[in-house]
Formats: C-alpha cells, sequence, structure tokens
C-alpha cells in the first residue's frame, strides 16, 4: 500500500480536499441495505472488510499529515478539544501503547517502535517524528501520552472509564466531530451523552449496546459506522463553531450541491485497554463528495432511497432538512430503480463519470 | 488488530512452590511476545488428558508490561475432574497447550482512592498480577492474605518485591483471628475492596462491607468457580433438537461442545454471563456468580458453564 499524501489540502477556508479515485473506492459507505434506522450494528474489529478502510486497527489514508495539520490548528486555537481526567493515566498510557504498536505493525514504512525495556523510540516518518521517551513516565514526552499519540492519529479519540457498570466518557481528543461537545459531555455516562439522540433509546439500543460494551474484552475490538451529512469538506463541525459553520447549510444551490455537500461517515473502533479496563473509542471520520459517490453506480442508486425515506426525526437530529430536498433533485435521476446488493461493497473497481 | 484465535504457548518452566502449588511459565510456541495482558485478567488452558478435554481458567500472575511470558501458580486439586492433577502430573517443560486469550472480569478501579485486596489460599493470584499495576500508577493499597500455617511462608516470599514500606500482610492465624470487620471499617472513604478466595471469606467481605454501609460498585470479587461435579443427568436441547448426557464430573457446558454444538461462553467460571441459556424445563442448581437472587429463583436462565439441574432433566432453548 503506497499512498501519496497530500499535506496541503485544506478542511476550512479554501477547501482544497480532494479524494483520488483510489480513495473514494475505499470509502466505508455506511448503508447495507437501501432503508437506514439506528440499531446495535456491532460487529467484531477483524482485519478485511467490504472496502479497504477496514484492512488496520488505524487506518491511515492520503489525507493524513493534512488531518494532523488541521488537528494542530483547532487545539491551538481552543486547547479544550483535548481533556484526560487525572484517573486515567493508565487508560493514557494503554492507549499510547495500542496505537504505536497497531500502526508499527499495520504501516512498517511510515512508523516504527522500538523497544529497550521501558524505553521506547518511536519514529513517525509522514510527520518527521523521531522520540525517545520512558514508558509510563509522562515527563519524557513533550504532552500527555494520549495527547501525544492522537495528535499522530487520523481520526477523534474518547477514553470510558467503566464503573458501576456504566461507562463514563473521561477524556478525549475531540476536533472532528460531528457537532457534539467533549468538553459539555466529558464525565457524563453512557446514556446520558446519547441523551439528544432520538428514537434510539425508545428502541432500547442503548440498553443493549452498552450490557454489550460492559462486557467487551482485551484483544477483540469492535466496530459501526455512523453517518451524517456535511456541507464542505470541513471535518471541525463542533457546537463551538457552529457560527463558522452553521450559515454553510444555506449556501447549497442545485448547481454546486453535489461538490458541496458531502457524506461523513465515521468508522467507530471499541477497544478494550489492559491496564486501565478503559474504553478506547475511535471515531474516524471520512468525507466523500455527492457527486463523487454519484460515481459509484450502487452507491449513488442507495443513497438516494434512504435519503428519500429517512425518518423525519433523524433527518431532523443529523441537521439534513435545509438541503436534503437539493440532494435528492440532484439524485434522483441519477436511481434507475435498479435492486442493490445487500452490504457497502462497491461492486466495482473502476468509478463512472 | 487480533480476533479471539487461541494462542499456542510452548512450557518454560514448571516450579514447586509448596506441595499443592505450582507456577507455571508459558512463552509463544511460536515466538514473537504475548498481548498485554490486563490486570487481574486469565488465561483459559485447554488441558487433554487422552481422550479428555477440560478446560481451566488461571489467573495471569505475571505483570501487564512482561510480554515474553505468563505465568500462573495452580493449586493441586484432589477431588475433581482432574485439570490440576493434569497439570501437576503430566505437563512438562517443553510442552504446548493452547491457551485462550487473557480476559478480565476483575479490574482495578481507576477511580479508587485506595485499593484494599484480600486474599484467600489460591484467591492470591489475581491480586499479584495488581501490585505492579497499583506501583506503577503510584496508588495506595492495602494487601492482607489468609493462609493456611504452612504456607505463610510461601505466600511471604511471592510477595516479597513488592513490600516496600506497602501494608502488606500474611495472616496464618485462620479466619476468626483476622478482624475483618475492623479493617473495613477504618478504610477511608473512596477506598475499594477486591477480594478472592473460597466463598465462605468472599460472601464474608461482601456481607460485612455492605453491612458497613459499602457501596456496592466498591466491592470487587472474583470467583474461582464453584464445586462443578455432581450427579449426572440428562440435558435436551431444543433448538438443536439433541440430547446430552451430563457426567459426574462434567459440566452442562462441556456436554453441550462435546455434542459438537457451538455454545456461548468467556469465562467458563460462572461469571461473565456470557453463557446464560434460557430453560424451558427443569429445576437448577445455581452455582453461578451472575445472576441476581431474583433471577436465580425464577428459573427461567442457567448458566451452563457452572450450574447444573437438581432433577434427572433439564430442557434448554439452545
Ligand atoms: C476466573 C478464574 C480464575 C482462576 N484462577 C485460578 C488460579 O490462579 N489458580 C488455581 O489454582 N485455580 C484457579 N481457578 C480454578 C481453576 O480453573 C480450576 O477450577 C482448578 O484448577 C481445579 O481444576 P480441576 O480440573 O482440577 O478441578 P474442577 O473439577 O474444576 O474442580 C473445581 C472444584 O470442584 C470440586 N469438585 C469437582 N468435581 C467434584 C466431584 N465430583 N465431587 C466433589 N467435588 C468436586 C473440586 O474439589 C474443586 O474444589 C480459577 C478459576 C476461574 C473461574
Ligand atoms: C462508548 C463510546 C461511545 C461514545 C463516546 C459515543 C458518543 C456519542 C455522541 C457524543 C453522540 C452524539 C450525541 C449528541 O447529539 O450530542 C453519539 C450519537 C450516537 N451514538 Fe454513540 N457513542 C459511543 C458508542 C456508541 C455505540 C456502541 C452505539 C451503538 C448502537 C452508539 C450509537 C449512537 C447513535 C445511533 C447515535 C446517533 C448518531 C446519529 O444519528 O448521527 N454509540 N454517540
Ligand atoms: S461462561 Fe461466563 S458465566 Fe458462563
Amino acid at each position: 500500500m503506497t499512498v501519496q499524501f497530500k499535506p496541503a489540502e485544506t478542511f476550512r477556508d479554501t477547501f482544497t480536499y480532494r479524494k483520488s479515485p483510489e480513495d473514494i473506492l475505499r470509502f466505508p459507505f455506511p448503508f447495507p441495505e437501501d432503508e437506514y434506522m439506528y440499531s446495535v450494528n456491532i460487529e467484531p474489529h477483524v482485519r478485511g472488510g467490504p472496502t479497504a478502510a477496514f484492512q488496520a486497527a488505524f487506518d491511515i489514508d492520503e489525507h493524513y499529515i493534512a488531518e494532523c495539520r488541521e488537528r494542530e490548528r483547532v487545539l491551538k486555537e481552543d486547547p479544550k478539544r483535548c481533556q484526560v481526567l487525572p484517573h486515567m493515566m493508565a487508560a493514557e498510557w494503554d492507549s499510547l501503547e495500542l496505537i504505536m504498536e497497531s500502526l508499527a505493525q499495520d504501516y512498517p514504512e511510515h512508523f516504527s517502535l522500538t523497544k529497550a525495556g521501558d524505553l521506547w523510540t518511536w519514529v513517525n516518518r509522514p510527520l518527521n517524528i523521531h522520540q525517545s521517551f520512558t514508558f509510563g513516565k509522562a515527563e519524557t514526552l513533550p504532552c500527555g501520552p494520549f495527547e501525544y499519540i492522537t495528535r499522530q492519529a487520523q481520526g477523534d479519540f474518547t477514553l470510558q472509564d467503566q464503573r458501576d457498570d456504566n461507562l463514563f466518557v473521561d477524556g478525549g481528543m475531540v476536533t472532528t466531530q460531528a457537532d457534539w461537545s467533549l468538553e459539555f459531555d466529558i464525565g457524563m455516562s453512557f446514556h446520558e451523552w446519547h441523551g439528544p439522540v432520538p428514537l434510539a433509546h425508545e428502541k432500547g439500543v442503548f440498553d443493549r449496546a452498552l450490557k454489550y460494551l460492559l462486557r467487551l474484552q482485551c484483544g477483540q475490538p469492535v466496530r459501526r459506522l455512523n453517518w451524517t451529512m456535511t456541507v464542505n469538506p470541513r471535518l471541525d463541525t463542533s457546537p463551538e463553531n457552529y457560527p463558522v459553520w452553521g450559515p454553510d447549510k444555506a449556501s447549497v444551490t442545485p448547481d454546486n450541491v453535489a461538490e458541496k455537500v458531502h457524506l461523513r461517515v465515521e468508522l467507530q473502533t471499541l477497544y478494550r485497554l489492559p491496564r486501565s479496563n478503559a474504553i478506547l473509542f475511535g471515531i474516524r471520520c471520512y468525507l466523500t463528495s455527492v457527486a463523487d459517490i454519484a460515481r459509484v453506480p450502487k452507491w449513488r442508486r442507495r443513497l438516494h432511497r434512504v435519503l428519500r425515506d429517512l425518518h423525519p426525526d433523524i433527518a431532523a437530529y443529523k441537521g439534513l432538512p435545509r438541503f436534503r430536498q437539493t440532494v435528492l433533485d440532484y439524485l434522483a435521476p441519477l436511481d434507475d430503480g435498479e435492486p442493490t446488493s445487500k452490504g457497502i461493497a462497491p461492486d466495482t473497481d473502476v468509478l463512472a463519470g | 488488530m487480533t480476533a479471539g484465535a487461541p494462542l499456542q504457548v510452548r512450557v518454560r518452566d514448571i516450579v514447586e512452590l509448596a506441595p499443592s502449588l505450582k507456577r507455571f511459565s508459558f512463552e509463544p510456541a511460536h515466538g514473537g511476545l504475548f498481548p498485554t495482558p490486563p490486570a487481574g485478567g486469565h488465561v483459559m488452558l485447554t488441558l487433554r488428558d487422552g481422550a479428555r478435554v477440560m478446560k481451566n481458567a488461571y489467573s495471569l500472575v505475571s505483570p501487564p508490561m512482561e510480554r515474553a511470558r505468563y505465568d500462573i501458580i495452580v493449586r493441586l486439586v484432589a477431588q475433581s475432574r482432574g485439570g490440576s492433577d493434569f497439570l501437576h502430573r503430566k505437563v512438562a517443560p517443553g510442552d504446548v497447550l493452547e491457551m485462550a486469550r487473557p480476559v478480565s472480569l476483575f479490574p482495578l478501579a481507576s477511580s479508587a482512592k485506595k485499593h484494599l485486596l484480600i486474599g484467600g489460599g489460591i484467591g492470591i493470584t489475581p491480586l499479584l498480577s495488581f501490585l505492579p499495576e497499583m506501583k506503577a500508577r503510584g496508588a495506595r493499597f492495602e494487601l492482607h492474605q489468609l493462609a493456611t500455617g504452612e504456607e505463610v511462608p510461601v505466600f511471604e516470599r511471592l510477595l516479597a518485591p513488592y513490600a516496600t514500606g506497602e501494608e502488606i500482610r500474611v495472616h496464618g492465624g485462620g479466619r476468626a483471628a483476622f478482624d475483618l470487620a475492623g479493617l473495613l471499617s477504618r478504610q477511608p472513604l473512596g477506598t475499594h475492596v477486591y477480594v478472592c478466595g473460597p466463598h465462605a471469606l468472599m460472601d464474608a467481605v461482601t456481607g460485612t462491607a455492605a453491612a458497613l454501609g459499602w457501596p456496592r460498585g466498591k466491592i470487587h470479587k472474583e470467583s474461582f468457580g464453584g464445586a462443578t461435579g455432581g450427579l449426572p443427568f440428562r440435558a435436551v436441547l431444543r433448538r438443536s433438537g439433541i440430547e446430552v448426557e451430563v457426567g459426574e464430573t462434567q459440566t452442562l457446558l462441556e456436554a453441550i461442545e462435546a455434542a459438537g454444538v457451538a455454545a456461548p461462553c468467556l469465562c467458563r467460571g460462572g461469571a461473565c454471563g456470557e453463557c446464560v441459556t434460557p430453560v424451558i424445563e427443569g429445576e437448577v442448581d445455581h452455582r453461578d456468580d451472575f445472576l441476581s437472587a431474583e433471577e436465580k429463583a425464577g428459573g427461567k436462565v442457567v448458566m451452563t458453564c457452572v450450574s447444573r439441574a437438581r432433577g434427572p432433566r433439564l430442557v434448554l432453548d439452545l
């Protein structure tokens, strides 16, 4: 796998973010069927899977360098996007170990980790980092171990402590979020932080998901896909920044809809951590424009059908009403009514158009 | 990224700690390193004694940082199906065994102001894996190990590496001489208590703590499972359409597996809840630590890994 990084692309202001054809085909398209409803859509996070995005523990793609730079900018403007409560120190080291070992194993051409007892040396070639430190001694790193490693990973991460038969979000690195705030949620329990989600509570989705997660075991990570839609390829759609990105929704027109509106998918992974018994939750965000989706016949048919029939409460919760009809008007003529195959695979290795 | 595939492990060495206690050290049979083990975690060994296959759980006593080897300590149990006997008498250095990846049902609380650890006999094993982790966290703790007189020096030696100015004590005077209520009442607010040992000790600790007003979430116990043997019975698996005989020294779960039915399980010790199975007919002899008293009285489910039928027949929705 030789990715060509695009270090200069941007996720704000100029929005120079673009996807190569390979990058479009590896997109973890979120709909296994032509309709969508909340469910406990959790499965083992095993290597392989319907697209190349599932081949590593923590997926790295052509946007890696640019995303790490964007994270740096967000943190500079608002350091509170990374917070970890003091009792999560063991979980911080657990996370650093897991992410470093996984990246070094999955991408030996980009990352390496060597150990002499507790003395570890970490090399990150794309970001030009060479760091020696003592595992377990936070003062030997430039910042906390969790912040250190998540500044070098794509996607957001949160840390959940398990106590009293519940999970508490007691830490996180959250700069590429779909309209939720770590500063607001930190310390909350599983049902509390899921409070705003419609329909799913009544269906028992969160009760069952929590029960399952409480029993999550080391070495047996699980994953799920979540989705929403974002105007412009903007990673940081935080509530804190709503004044910056909220008005974008009004900018969608029939002429620009295909390029402007992006399907935003989160490949969410959950790992039980060994020393701390905490759960590391990875929220890896992928953005693909409606125009790019339309280049895969199965995906454009399915996106059209899902959006058309989406439960209004879910559409409202995800903030789609302002531009949903414009997207539908674009996609409807591209949906020939042919049946689609089950699962999320693109069913093609060449792009149309 | 690892699925749940079992590990192949080679016995590196075996050390006799006491007449009925042996420490086994394992290394990956095909080189490399083991996964970082969870603090308080255990592994499940598949023991093949001729045609008999037993799966026994053992707590890891080696620290999370130790990835080149996994250590366990096994108590020889006289009257049993023979898993511990097999390990003590038939397993030799160089042998290769199958080991399920470590899991943990007995973690250290991260928000505890202090950890109070109480072990009884072989129940010391998960506590041994807590010690290096508590040291790494700089956590405050106190450990009390109950032992029979002749094993006191054995446990003292095992604990010696950690006893640098910390509160670690081995008690050889029997449970009557051990002032449990006094110990629990003088703990600072925010202390979590952990107990592993015989059922009577675990019941005493959880009962006394509850009576003293300790919140349930601050009381943790690791059960090594109770007696697994009992009278033979017949299990009818309604959905699979088969019937299996559960022998006197076999668990219901083992009998189901032997019949080729893939039944859910994880800890195989009545703790995790994974093997819960609906009961259609028959009375259950509940021996697990997972179901609540009400669920046990309801008799609608059975934990197949440890519980049995109280009569000749049990009909399961499996
Ligand atoms: C999470 C967990 C961690 C554990 N960690 C350890 C550890 O670190 N070290 C350790 O030594 N053990 C540990 N155990 C216990 C271990 O798994 C075995 O149960 C133990 O080694 C005995 O195995 P066995 O096959 O010889 O006997 P088993 O047949 O499993 O016997 C278990 C108990 O049942 C009684 N019993 C069984 N059959 C009969 C019968 N027919 N009549 C009367 N009594 C009977 C035995 O006397 C014994 O007390 C752990 C168990 C669990 C669930
Ligand atoms: C344990 C780690 C998890 C964390 C930290 C987390 C966090 C969140 C947050 C912050 C939101 C947004 C809520 C808001 O609007 O403010 C959300 C939404 C949601 N979560 Fe989770 N979650 C976790 C696990 C899960 C799991 C295991 C499921 C499985 C069913 C799940 C299902 C959902 C659903 C269905 C939504 C609504 C999403 C949407 O429609 O856009 N979550 N989660
Ligand atoms: S397998 Fe864990 S309770 Fe039965």
